[in-house]
């Protein structure tokens, strides 16, 4: 249907973007095709939403080790999506599964946007951090349901953890829908503020960062963490501050 | 003027319905519980505690006269530089043909046959953004349709945007790592689908000023080599704008983000000093050639209430407070991104619509050239479908611009707008044109034929010749 010199501008655009360009043209419209492949993107992004953790269904990920499961006090993925305030605090029953667990660095798989991210790459990703993490006491890994980025908050002052890494699903794009975001969050407690963590995101082999790459880049800020007691915005110039005080080139602020 | 204080202030607004008496506090909480439900209201506790409080509220309001919107702000005076703007810049003038109203009279006077738009017009001044808030909260959206659809509001910088019969669009070319290829491919693909005329304007990936003044120059070059009368845009802070300004970069806009309330804009990193501040420096570059309008501001309901700088205020009344920043500076542009922020603000395509319907007429009864990116993300209740008829109802109401992005699926943002071809169907189902010398140019370069509409891209692509980085495009 198209006309051969427009299918020959077509793969030229196509080559230079991602972007959904010469997609041709029927009337106003696009070609039913076009029409079709988009709403198939659009429905697996939605089904990623609606996606769920299942219960008990990272046990066999982690064998060896006891797997914690907590929920929100989102009642379901309507309320979920509709208040995020009760996305970032624990449920009476979450709060007393943590009563006597302890760690220095807490790893939590949270459902977030899309489940379908963590079911595919956070337990990979944990095993990798806690292989990795050397110097910490880490606990047992968490799986939070209906959980929003600041759950971890909670989860980590109550395991009294000097470090979280809350890894979860992030809101899926029209042309990917599974990728990971990891937010490193030093001394963890309710009301951290996003400029008060780290972020490494767009975990998503093989298109995005590979496992090793964002387990690398994880345990890299838990580090600098470590030594300069805080992440978000203010790292880079503690870290500065520090290699100026460990180079001996100058007083330190 | 600064407010006087009346005495109803500290009196609580209330009606008896039926044995039930309805009550609330004060003006905010009135025009929160007069608002049609919203999940971001909800989230604030500012809805309506039922379908029946809701409409006492309305009830009470439609019987408020407009004067007091100017004694009782929402947002303190003392605490609010939006606050003072509104105030200090009301025209008692423009306001003395419709003092007298009521909330319910105004909606009536809007609607009358015998009020025409630039009755309205002459009045904008006069209206301040609690008052478009307001008025807009006991109109249907039938009502925010037909009263805006009297209103033009015409600027420009090198074409005409707004006049009635026109859709104009800007091309979103975005790319997410910025490469100047990748973006110049989605240019060529809308100017080729005539879409751009209200500008192109590319959202960076990032913040690096160098990136910026690359995307500058190419936009530029472009602009300049297809003779191609309409303004280009890179959408970064201000701050980076005025840097890029004294670089010599190519600039025809400056853009910004903007809110309602002073905490809320400080939170974008902004004041209306620095907006003086990077208006003058973008008048002084004196690029335009039709018109000297060359601001462009984008807001979204809701963007207070995330920042927790609302103040108690209902998201739509916030929304318009916005408004009030942008006709400072008599923008080229302004679009509202209605759904982009959410659905725990906007939660469906029902509400998405109802937010669009509002933020189109009260920019409009505000003077504004109101644009709107209908646009949804993944995790709101919406799709095409429900963008399709925001756009047809926005279209009918006589939408300045709305956005064009490649198959509507914006690859660094990770949400949908309308894409080129939505643009297309607006314009052929509703008998709409670019703007006049974007028509013109469409046809001159042979994109469109005499009777404006579009050719094969395969010949328009012949008269194009060739473009920066895509090289010969006869090849």
């Amino acid at each position: 249907m198209s006309a051969p010199v427009e299918r020959g501008l077509l793969a030229r655009l196509r080559t230079e973007t991602t972007a959904r360009v010469a997609l041709g043209r029927v009337g106003p419209a696009v070609p039913t095709s076009v029409a079709l492949d988009f709403q198939l993107s659009h429905a697996r992004a939605r089904d990623a939403i609606r996606q769920e953790l299942l219960r008990g269904q990272f046990v066999p990920e982690f064998p060896g080790r006891q797997v914690i499961e907590l929920h929100s006090r989102a009642a379901a993925r309507e309320a979920y999506l509709m208040r995020p305030d009760l996305g970032r605090r624990l449920d009476d029953a979450g709060r007393g599964a943590l009563a006597g667990l302890n760690a220095e660095l807490v790893v939590v798989l949270a459902d977030g946007l899309s489940a379908t991210a963590t079911a595919a790459h956070g337990p990979p990703l944990a095993r990798a951090i806690f292989e990795r993490a050397t110097g910490w006491r880490t606990g047992p890994p968490i799986v939070a349901h209906l959980a929003r980025v600041a759950l971890g908050d909670e989860i980590g002052e109550l395991m009294g953890a000097q470090l979280v890494v809350m890894l979860i699903g992030e809101r899926p794009g029209l042309s990917s829908v599974d990728s990971l975001g990891a937010y490193i969050t030093w001394q963890p407690k309710i009301g951290r503020q996003d400029s008060e963590r780290n972020c490494v995101s767009n975990i998503r082999p093989p298109h995005g960062l590979s496992i090793e790459q964002a387990a690398s880049e994880i345990v890299r800020i838990a580090q600098e963490a470590r030594l300069c007691r805080v992440t978000g915005v203010e790292l880079p110039a503690a870290l500065a501050n520090l290699r100026r005080k460990l180079d001996g080139d100058g007083p330190a602020d | 003027m600064r407010p006087h204080k009346i005495e109803e202030r500290t009196l609580a607004f209330r009606i008896d319905l039926g044995g039930t008496r309805h009550c609330f506090p004060d003006l905010r909480s009135l025009l929160a519980a007069a608002t049609p439900l919203r999940s971001g209201d909800a989230l604030a506790g500012l809805a309506a505690q039922s379908a029946e409080a809701r409409i006492a509220a309305r009830l009470i309001l439609a019987d408020q006269p407009l004067d007091l919107f100017l004694s009782d702000p929402v947002v303190p005076y003392e605490l609010d530089e939006v606050t003072r703007l509104i105030c200090d810049t009301h025209d008692a003038a423009a306001f003395s043909g419709i003092r007298h109203l009521t909330v319910g009279a105004f909606r009536e006077w809007l609607l009358d046959d015998r009020t025409g738009g630039a009755a309205i017009a002459a009045a904008a001044r006069g209206i301040t953004p609690e008052m478009a808030a307001a008025v807009s909260k006991l109109m249907r959206n039938q009502d925010l349709v037909a009263a805006a659809r009297k209103i033009s509001v015409v600027t420009r910088f090198r074409n005409t945007i707004g006049l009635p019969g026109r859709l104009s669009t800007r091309l979103q070319p975005n790319h997410p790592t910025d490469d100047p290829r990748g973006i110049a491919a989605s240019v060529l693909d809308g100017l080729l689908l005539g879409s751009g005329d209200a500008v192109i304007g590319i959202n960076p990936a990032g913040d690096d000023t160098g990136t910026i003044a690359t995307l500058l120059h190419m936009l530029d070059e472009i602009r300049l080599g297809l003779k191609m009368p309409g303004q280009t845009c890179v959408l970064t802070h201000v701050t980076n704008t005025m840097d890029l300004i004294r670089q010599g970069a190519p600039v025809d806009l400056c853009f910004q983000s903007i809110a309602g309330t002073e905490d809320a804009n400080r939170g974008f990193g902004i004041s209306l000093a620095l907006l003086d501040e990077a208006w003058d420096a973008t008048l002084a570059l004196g690029r335009g050639t039709l018109g000297d309008n060359v601001m462009y501001f984008e807001t979204g309901q809701g963007s207070c209430l995330s920042s927790e700088s609302h103040h108690e205020v209902d998201q739509q009344t916030l929304e318009c407070r916005a408004y009030a920043v942008a006709r400072r500076y008599r923008p080229l542009l302004v679009n509202s991104v209605v759904g982009f922020i959410g659905p725990e603000y906007l939660y469906d395509g029902k509400q998405i619509l109802r937010a669009a319907l509002e933020d189109h007429f009260c920019g409009k009864l505000l003077g504004l050239p109101m644009g709107l990116d209908i646009c949804y993300t993944n995790h709101a209740e919406a799709d095409q479908d429900d963008m399709d008829v925001i756009a047809t109802v926005l279209g009918v109401a006589g939408v300045t611009f709305i956005m064009g992005v490649p198959g509507s699926d914006d690859v660094m943002l990770g949400y949908q707008s309308t894409s080129f071809h939505d643009a297309l169907y607006l314009r052929d189902v509703l008998g709409l044109a670019p703007a006049p010398e974007f028509a013109e140019w469409l046809q001159t370069v042979g994109v469109t034929d005499t009777h404006g509409r579009l050719v094969r891209s395969d010949q328009a692509l012949a008269a194009f010749g060739s473009l920066p980085l895509l090289g010969d495009l006869r090849a």
